[in-house]
């Protein structure tokens, strides 16, 4: 019966049922579990209505492609031409594989173009468009430029210009899933920002470390280690302090990946110090990096599903917020 | 001004949905879907033929192809808090304190917010305000990229599987424009759909609540009325006869851009982060 669907563990005596939520783990038994009503344990708000594997790859692979581009254009600057070569051609690819992953996921891909048609500021997918479309084209132009040779001074410019956009590449996202009425994603919204931050360093890191000779990897492996603790002191965070709602982030197959991408990035940063020398440990240290940066993203959006799904997560962070402003809401 | 943007020239319009008066008898919903050809496949795609076994209810919630929903809620009360129609029964005489049963049906509908978190998101522009302070998607500019789908804090709008673009409720735009009232409305055979400008439906709404206030129906409450919540008040509100979670409604709703200044300025912060991260990352690194 759909009746005892969700968290209506305890069957309601119909629709008027007040569900109990269990307390997911042992360490959490002391706090009061938190009763709500529902229809039937049926969703509220709607589940994000992107496909896997496109929106979390897309995720990814643009962040990894953000960081990439600037540190291609500083290693340009610091004469390090292994690393900016790596970095340029990841930019463009996860750039360009990103844009493919977004076209893919449009209900008319014929309609892509329609991203922009207009300049929303209260959109972050129009200001991402805005974003993605430049820089997926300057560092495409780019790594062109480099891998024939033509017209230098412009690929070198255009390098240097999605190095500047690279940043923006990075974090953007965040607000594009926080800018949404999913439980998980809007109460994050102040951790999500740095996960995607550090989580796009340690990925642009990774692939470094995984494509170029040790002795131009100093760089990557200090950018891996910043972004490995930005991303984890985040995650930390979206765990345990959202009230309710960090139980999507914990359990569950978001709980499994996030905890696969701590492990990786955990691993990531403890080969890229051993392997300073070692090329097998240094790319080693890449793919983990990389294998956490797609554990995360997964794992995020994982977790904006579950809280979906559950109009416990909807309902008891806003009864909460009622009782605390007291306010009689509706 | 209004607070959704446009001068006073056109009155507001929406809906108040009088619960307490809904029989279930579902007229709007198939009024809705003749009107506005809508599919006939409900939430689970299999042409809407599913029994949801909840109560009464086979429609499920709102979406692509539901643009109104009613839901049935059965509660145990005290028999005394059932109406006795006088109807001819059998056996012994019912006890006191017997439970009885109440029934909730109430319509459900797109809530026309005031800052509206699908139009907000749109990015393409599909999303629009109409004159009458109602919020409509142009199929023709929709390019099906879902996002308002998540954005809604009701759960409204969807993407059409077959389709790939995003449908919802459109306050009838093309019968308003021609001063016709809206097909559920129209259809509705106990008036607990009303149409009409919003500023007279709120007083009605209001004189209804004290209404049944007086009769003891301490519970009933109004629903989006409020211009002060988290969506600037809705152009579709209620009565209620319980919590709005009982409902399938949240409690209290908030639109998710009122929080997007500090989304965008805790995003530039951490992108200027990496920025730092990198250039710092190459300290010493030069050849």
């Amino acid at each position: 019966m759909s009746r005892a669907q969700g968290s209506n563990r305890e069957q309601p005596s119909g629709a008027q049922g007040t569900s109990r939520a269990q307390p997911s783990r042992r360490e959490h038994a002391m706090v009061e579990p938190a009763e709500f009503r529902s229809y039937y344990g049926r969703p509220i708000v709607k589940e994000p209505a992107w496909e896997q594997p496109d929106v979390p790859l897309y995720l990814f692979l643009g962040g990894t492609a953000g960081a990439s581009a600037s540190m291609a254009a500083m290693a340009r600057l610091s004469g390090l031409p292994r690393l900016a070569r790596a970095g340029t051609l990841v930019a463009a690819g996860g750039s360009l594989a990103s844009v493919a992953a977004l076209i893919h996921d449009l209900g008319r891909p014929e309609r892509f173009l329609y991203m922009l048609r207009v300049f929303k500021p209260t959109s972050p997918l129009s200001v991402g468009s805005w974003i993605l479309a430049p820089f997926s084209g300057l560092a495409a132009a780019s790594a062109g430029s480099m891998l024939t040779g033509w017209l230098r001074p412009i690929g070198t410019l255009a390098g240097n210009a999605a190095g500047l956009l690279g940043p923006a590449m990075c974090t953007y996202t965040a607000v594009l899933l926080a800018d949404t009425a999913t439980p998980a994603w809007h109460e994050g919204r102040r951790e999500l920002s740095v996960l995607f931050a550090g989580s796009a360093a340690t990925s642009g890191a990774g692939a470094a470390l995984l494509l170029v000779p040790t002795r131009e990897t100093a760089p990557a492996r200090r950018l891996g280690l910043a972004g490995a603790a930005a991303e984890l002191s985040a995650e930390h965070r979206l765990e345990h302090n959202l009230g309710v709602v960090s139980e999507t982030y914990r359990d569950g197959r978001a709980g499994t990946l996030l905890k696969a991408g701590k492990a990786l990035t955990a691993v990531g940063a403890g080969l890229s110090l051993l392997g300073t020398r070692s090329r097998v440990a240094s790319a080693a240290a890449g793919a983990a990096y990389l294998a956490a940066g797609v554990c995360t993203r997964f794992g995020v959006y994982a977790a904006g599903v579950a809280s979906a799904r559950d109009p416990k997560y909807t309902v008891v962070p806003q009864r909460e917020r009622m009782a605390q402003t007291g306010s009689s809401g509706q | 001004m209004s607070d959704s943007g446009y001068a006073d020239t056109q009155p507001r319009m929406g809906f108040f949905t009088d619960t307490s008066v809904c029989i279930g008898c579902k007229a709007c919903e198939v009024a809705c879907k003749e009107w506005n050809l809508v599919p006939a496949s409900g939430s689970s795609g299999d042409g809407g033929m599913d029994l949801l076994g909840l109560s009464y209810d086979n429609t499920g919630d709102l979406g692509a192809n539901s643009w109104r929903h009613v839901a049935f809620i059965e509660q145990q009360v005290p028999a005394s808090r059932v109406d006795n129609l006088g109807m001819p029964t059998i056996g012994a005489p019912e006890q006191e304190d017997e439970a009885g049963v109440r029934w909730l049906m109430s319509s459900d509908v797109c809530k026309h917010c005031t800052h509206a978190a699908c139009l907000d998101v749109c990015p393409t522009g599909a999303l629009f305000r109409t004159e009458f302070d109602t919020v409509v998607v142009q199929p023709d500019i929709c390019n099906g990229c879902g996002y308002c789908v998540p954005a809604c804090p009701y759960g409204v709008i969807e993407k059409r599987e077959d389709d790939g673009r995003a449908f919802k409720c459109t306050l009838c735009y093309d019968r308003i424009g021609d001063g016709l009232e809206p097909a559920c409305a129209k259809a509705c055979p106990t008036d607990s759909i009303q149409y009409g400008e919003l500023d007279v439906l709120r007083q009605r709404a209001e004189q209804r609540k004290q209404e049944l206030h007086a009769d003891g129906v301490t519970e009933a409450r109004l629903y989006g009325e409020n211009p002060d919540d988290g969506v600037g008040g809705t152009g579709a509100f209620f009565l209620l006869l319980d919590e709005p979670e009982v409902y399938g409604l949240p409690p209290d709703p908030v639109v998710t851009t009122r929080d997007l200044p500090g989304m965008w300025r805790r995003a530039g912060a951490a992108a200027l982060g990496v920025a730092a991260a990198v250039v710092a990352s190459f300290v010493g690194a030069r050849r």
